[in-house]
């Protein structure tokens, strides 16, 4: 094992593709001389070449549709959208060309696309820099979505990702690009659809992915400090969905708490909830909750920002809710 | 300039047959026997079947919503492109894609595409792998007029023509974006005039003479094979039925149209050239309508007996591997 951060993951995860597979190439904007705009590509040029690191111009839905059109031809393309909250800019190759070229074509396609974006908030970066966009690709068939939050995870997911043959939106928190963790020496391959209990627990299931899983993990130590024993459920990839891990987890502690950065009005936790209301309602001791980002644009001022999103302290209080606790 | 006599006939059994093939698909959709709706490609044969005459069975296309002229002039086959257009079992995409959506990646079609502007990048994605390759082969990017006036006409262009790919755009100005005339949104008269503004040769011919647009594109074709990039090719031509079977066409007169029909129809021109220069005679003509008057019929029977998908093949294709 060593100790790397998840930027330094994603690098890796990406080089080791790279040289693997003569197919696999990444674009994006600043992806070439700058190593893109979080460092990840940083040396790449200098080793696989300008045709394999391409510094695209500012064409989101251009270079989207290019990458889409070279995969349908059998290349491998890992796009970088410089921030998820750019993507809207080219939902239509993501969301009605890629998405959908296999099964319009009869299954003639294949589009082994990757499409890394980061999102999140944290960083004061205002309304079009911070969102949390993934129920955007969640709700498209055809799309894979994941959301890991450690190095292991996201090195692992995202190198299982390169050799998909379906496209796969990957959606990495600005703020874990710096946070460190263990990974395994040698090749190492996570499954997409694989939740991953971050940690054990018998009185609630904490449901959560990218950043949301650090935060939830910090309040169950908060409330295994009050004696509440919460199981953390961390989703890794939400299309496809790890639904038997999610639902022995709840059959087991009887009550869900989904923690979700993204706003809270139609985002991933909804479908969440709604699949365990319809699926696993005789096993539930209480309303299933959500602890989501709050219905409005992301503000710039901290003191707005902080006020908007999840962080421990309202995690561990609206457990407390669930299981009818006073702090 | 002279053309071998297979050739010529062989131009001619393509235009012909997308022409029955248009008229039969309009006639069935008003018929009542086909879902969906359908775009028709008459009067604009000349181009798709003069640019695919200059490209290899190795070489790809991607098209537009107009798409069954692209796809027979590619080479597709007349049976499963009808029974697509059924929606029935055999077809192309097994009856989930439907006229806007038929693709042969076999033939190098690579697929019309419902989204107005949405085959550019694509196509120069499909450039991009070839230059990559160093395969030599070249991607063409049909479009309308309406599409030339989407942004990722920009996009595609700029980035095809910035690294040289060998990528051709080929414009099929028909004068009409959906129900709005060309001149009402553009301030030039011509779109290759933008290709000034990328560097790259724009080039306008007559989308109704087969002949000419076959010479422009070789000339494209050479360009891209070359490693000069991308060129700009602006067939001028004139949508003879409306944006879609059943348009009211409240923006344009019948005399209008049938003015345009009888003066510059591309399958009458090209009888005229060849019958005219000795060429080929009324008889060959003749005999290759009739002969692919034959296949539309026999795809259409076949279409009608066709079984639609089952009910099993919902969820199929949807992801290479399963998500459930």
């Amino acid at each position: 094992m060593r100790t790397v951060t998840y930027g330094q993951a994603i690098s890796e995860a990406l080089r080791e593709e790279m040289r693997r597979d003569p197919a696999v190439f990444v674009l994006g904007e600043d992806m070439g001389v700058m190593g893109s705009v979080f460092g990840l590509t940083k040396g790449f040029l200098a080793e696989f070449g300008a045709s394999r690191v391409i510094d695209t111009p500012i064409s989101e839905a251009g270079f989207t549709a290019m990458a889409v059109g070279a995969a349908l031809r059998g290349l491998r393309p890992v796009v970088e959208i410089m921030y998820v909250d750019f993507t809207p800019v080219c939902f239509d190759p993501i969301a009605n060309q890629a998405a959908k070229m296999r099964y319009m074509t009869g299954g003639q396609a294949a589009v082994p696309l990757v499409l890394r974006a980061p999102g999140g908030a944290g960083r004061r970066n205002a309304g079009q820099h911070s969102q949390s966009l993934e129920a955007l690709f969640t709700h498209i068939p055809g799309l894979k979505v994941i959301a890991p939050s450690t190095p292991a995870d996201i090195k692992g997911l995202l190198k299982t990702a390169i050799r998909d043959d379906d496209p796969v939106v990957c959606i990495e928190h600005k703020l874990l690009y710096a946070a460190k963790g263990q990974i395994p020496d040698g090749e190492h391959l996570i499954p997409l659809g694989r939740a991953d209990v971050k940690r054990p627990g018998r009185d609630v299931t904490l449901v959560a992915w990218s950043r949301q899983v650090g935060f939830a993990l910090e309040a169950a130590g908060i409330l295994a400090g009050e004696g509440i024993d919460a199981e953390v459920v961390d989703l890794r990839s939400l299309v496809p969905l790890d639904w038997d891990t999610l639902a022995a987890s709840v059959r087991k502690t009887h009550r869900a708490v989904i923690v979700q950065e993204a706003v809270r009005r139609g985002g991933y936790g909804a479908e969440l909830a709604a699949q365990i209301g319809e699926e696993l309602f005789d096993s539930l001791d209480a309303p299933v909750k959500r602890i989501a980002g709050l219905n409005v644009v992301s503000p710039f001022s901290p003191a707005l920002e902080d006020l908007t999103y999840p962080n421990p302290g309202t995690i561990a209080a609206g457990v407390r809710e669930t299981l009818g606790r006073q702090p | 300039m002279e053309y071998e006599r297979d050739f010529l006939r062989h131009l001619y059994r393509r235009m012909v047959t997308i022409r029955l093939f248009e008229e039969k698909v309009g006639e069935l959709f008003l018929g009542g026997e086909i879902p969906g709706f359908v775009h028709l490609y008459v009067g604009e044969e000349a181009i798709a079947v003069g640019v695919c005459a200059a490209l290899t069975d190795k070489d790809y296309i991607t098209s537009t919503h107009r798409g069954h002229g692209h796809c027979i002039a590619k080479g597709a086959q007349i049976g499963p492109m009808m029974a697509e257009i059924f929606g029935k079992k055999p077809g192309y995409c097994k009856g989930k894609g439907g006229s806007m959506h038929i693709a042969d990646f076999s033939v190098g079609m690579l697929g019309a595409n419902g989204v107005v502007g949405g085959g550019y990048n694509l196509a120069v994605g499909a450039a991009l792998a070839a230059q990559m390759r160093k395969s030599g082969e070249v991607a063409v990017c049909f479009f309308g007029d309406g599409a030339s006036n989407r942004g990722t006409f920009h996009e595609g262009v700029n980035m095809a023509a910035a690294w040289k790919l060998p990528a051709i755009f080929v414009n099929e100005n028909n004068q009409w974006a959906s129900t709005t005339p060309y001149r009402t949104t553009n301030n030039i008269e011509d779109i290759a005039d933008r290709a000034k503004g990328y560097g790259i040769p724009g080039v306008v011919v007559d989308g109704n003479d087969v002949f000419a647009v076959i010479e422009v594109a070789k000339a494209a074709v050479a360009r891209a094979r070359e490693g000069l990039g991308p060129t700009l090719i602006e067939a001028k031509t004139y949508r003879i039925k409306g944006h879609f079977v059943g348009d009211p066409e409240k923006y344009r007169t019948k005399e209008e149209v049938q003015k345009h029909f009888t003066a510059n129809d591309p399958i009458k021109n090209f009888a005229q050239k060849v019958i005219g220069a000795g060429w080929l005679k009324q008889a060959d003509l003749d005999a290759i309508h009739a002969e692919a008057a034959r296949e539309i019929e026999q795809a259409v029977a076949a279409a009608r007996q066709a079984p639609y998908p089952d009910d099993s093949e919902l969820y199929a294709d949807l992801y290479v591997e399963g998500v459930s």
